[in-house]
């Protein structure tokens, strides 16, 4: 061997030592800050983990764009859904008097709040983009209670991290970190354009989370669990998407 | 270069010909044109798949099946609900394909980056990729769009560099159409886009960055055809060598 490949060899070898060693750090300072989603093992993991945490730096406290009214689609596109259930088609009967969103998990007063008492609080209002991972979106106005504002009443836990949130349909939960569940266009939305909120767009009550995509939007919500882990609920990898094989942060 | 580690001290004496010393093209050209290609492909096929599920187009900041579209690609779709006028609905593939859609941006965003940083320092840029003062003349111009309009087998010089016209092409796929495809990508990122909006609302809107997204991918694909195409006019052993190994052809193969 002669000096020159040896010379590369060696400086090849401490600038790989060195890549291996930074990537370690690295992977270490963003699980310490919580820049690491919950589906980062396997192939899609350092994809996942850039975007993700890129983003988690980018746009922590920026609003979602907001529009005139205007803009508001002349027809917000109700999703194809899979049927609903009896117990559904029960509330619906009864005008969703007996809906009930419970909110339990790392919070001091753990209860279940009536669709009245949601209302009671001050409402509030966002004409924001609804936009599906297939490509299409709308715009629509909002109406409902930020999510923030139920979660200060039922009084979240320092250790807290992440909310997990559920929808009547079972194969149907999704979570998000403490940024956005606190953001202030975080919200469960009982209303859309100045009326109640359809079926087809998650009504009696959907969490709109208008920086992400359409599917972290959950219709038809039932429950709200405040938690510090992920790893308990279903195969732990966050939501139900990963199981089956979608993205669990949909910022992008 | 590493090559000339192992030629002997004789080199000087072999015919001019013969001598393979130099490199076509240096490892880092090399090392990251084959990384880039297979980014490329890993976002075309990803990309196609992601279109499936929706291959209609739109102008503007809402687009959906409600709404009436700019043009709709005439395939079927992955999504029961967008009417495509065929019987029957695609398997759904978006999961994995938006997976790999991101992650190969990444490995072609920092790649990038990189081939950036070194044709910046390396002066390949000023060397091999703008233009020569001479090169930006009708005459010159002319003449090498007339050559390759007769599909004429490049000049011997051309092994070590590249022509005009390549340059051009290159420049504006690395400083125009890379970045085009990039910036209207992140263009539809809800959360990238609160933080930016300007980068959707200069675009004309969401549908719009969608559909330019979309042209520009069209356009890089030309663009590959193209490259492929003149590989194979030019020699395509000696190219595909050149890219490989780093080592020019002898011109052999042009006779």
């Amino acid at each position: 061997m002669n000096e020159i490949s040896r010379r590369k060899l060696i400086t090849g070898g401490i600038v790989a030592a060195a890549g291996v060693f930074g990537l370690g750090a690295a992977a270490r300072i963003a699980e310490r800050h919580g820049l690491v989603p919950p589906d980062a093992g396997g192939i899609w993991g350092v994809g996942e983990t850039l975007t993700y945490a890129s983003q988690r730096l980018l746009t922590r406290h920026s609003l979602a764009r907001e529009f005139s009214r205007s803009q508001i689609s002349k027809r917000p596109v109700p999703n194809e859904m899979p049927p609903l259930k009896d117990e559904y088609k029960r509330l619906q009967a009864g005008k969703f008097v007996d809906w009930r969103l419970s909110v339990d998990g790392l919070v001091d007063r753990p209860g279940a709040f009536s669709l009245e008492q949601l209302k009671s609080y001050p409402s509030r209002s966002q004409i924001t983009q609804l936009a599906c991972e297939e490509g299409w979106s709308y715009i629509a106005e909002w109406h409902g209670v930020p999510l923030s504002q139920v979660l200060d009443v039922a009084g979240v836990q320092p250790h807290a991290r992440y909310v997990v949130y559920f929808s009547i349909d079972p194969d149907w939960w999704e979570s998000i970190d403490m940024a956005d569940a606190l953001h202030p266009q975080t919200f469960l939305a009982y209303g859309l354009n100045g009326d109640e909120l359809p079926t087809g767009n998650g009504g009696p009550l959907r969490l709109r989370l208008p920086r992400q995509l359409g599917y972290k939007s959950v219709k038809f919500v039932t429950r709200v669990t405040v938690t510090d882990s992920l790893k308990r609920f279903g195969k732990g990898l966050g939501s139900a998407s990963p199981e089956g094989g979608y993205a669990w942060y949909a910022g992008i | 270069m590493a090559d000339s580690a192992y030629l002997p001290n004789s080199a000087a004496v072999v015919p001019a010909t013969k001598i393979k010393t130099k490199s076509r093209h240096s490892g880092w050209v090399r090392a990251t044109h084959w990384i880039l290609t297979l980014c490329f492909f890993a976002l075309l096929v990803s990309g196609i798949e992601i279109l499936i599920s929706h291959p209609r187009f739109y102008w503007g900041e809402t687009g959906n099946v409600l709404t009436t579209p700019l043009f709709q690609i005439p395939i079927p779709s992955s999504r029961s609900m967008v009417p495509t006028g065929y019987g029957y609905v695609m398997p759904d593939q978006n999961g994995w394909s938006r997976y790999l859609h991101f992650e190969a941006a990444w490995a072609l965003v920092l790649t990038g980056l990189l081939y950036g940083i070194f044709i910046l320092v390396s002066g390949h840029l000023r060397k091999n990729l703008l233009p020569g003062k001479g090169d930006v003349s009708w005459r010159v111009l002319s003449t090498e769009i007339v050559n390759h309009l007769r599909f004429k087998r490049p000049s011997e010089a051309e092994a070590w560099s590249y022509n005009v016209l390549q340059r051009f092409a290159y420049l504006l796929v690395i400083f125009v159409m890379v970045p085009l495809v990039i910036w209207s990508g992140l263009a539809m990122s809800l959360a990238f886009v609160s933080a930016f909006p300007a980068s959707v609302t200069l675009l004309g809107g969401q549908q719009s960055a969608r559909t330019i997204h979309f042209f520009v991918s069209v356009a890089l694909v030309l663009f590959l055809v193209v490259h492929v195409v003149m590989i194979f006019l030019a020699g395509f052993k000696s190219r595909m060598r050149a890219m490989i190994t780093g080592k020019a052809g002898t011109g052999r193969e042009r006779i």
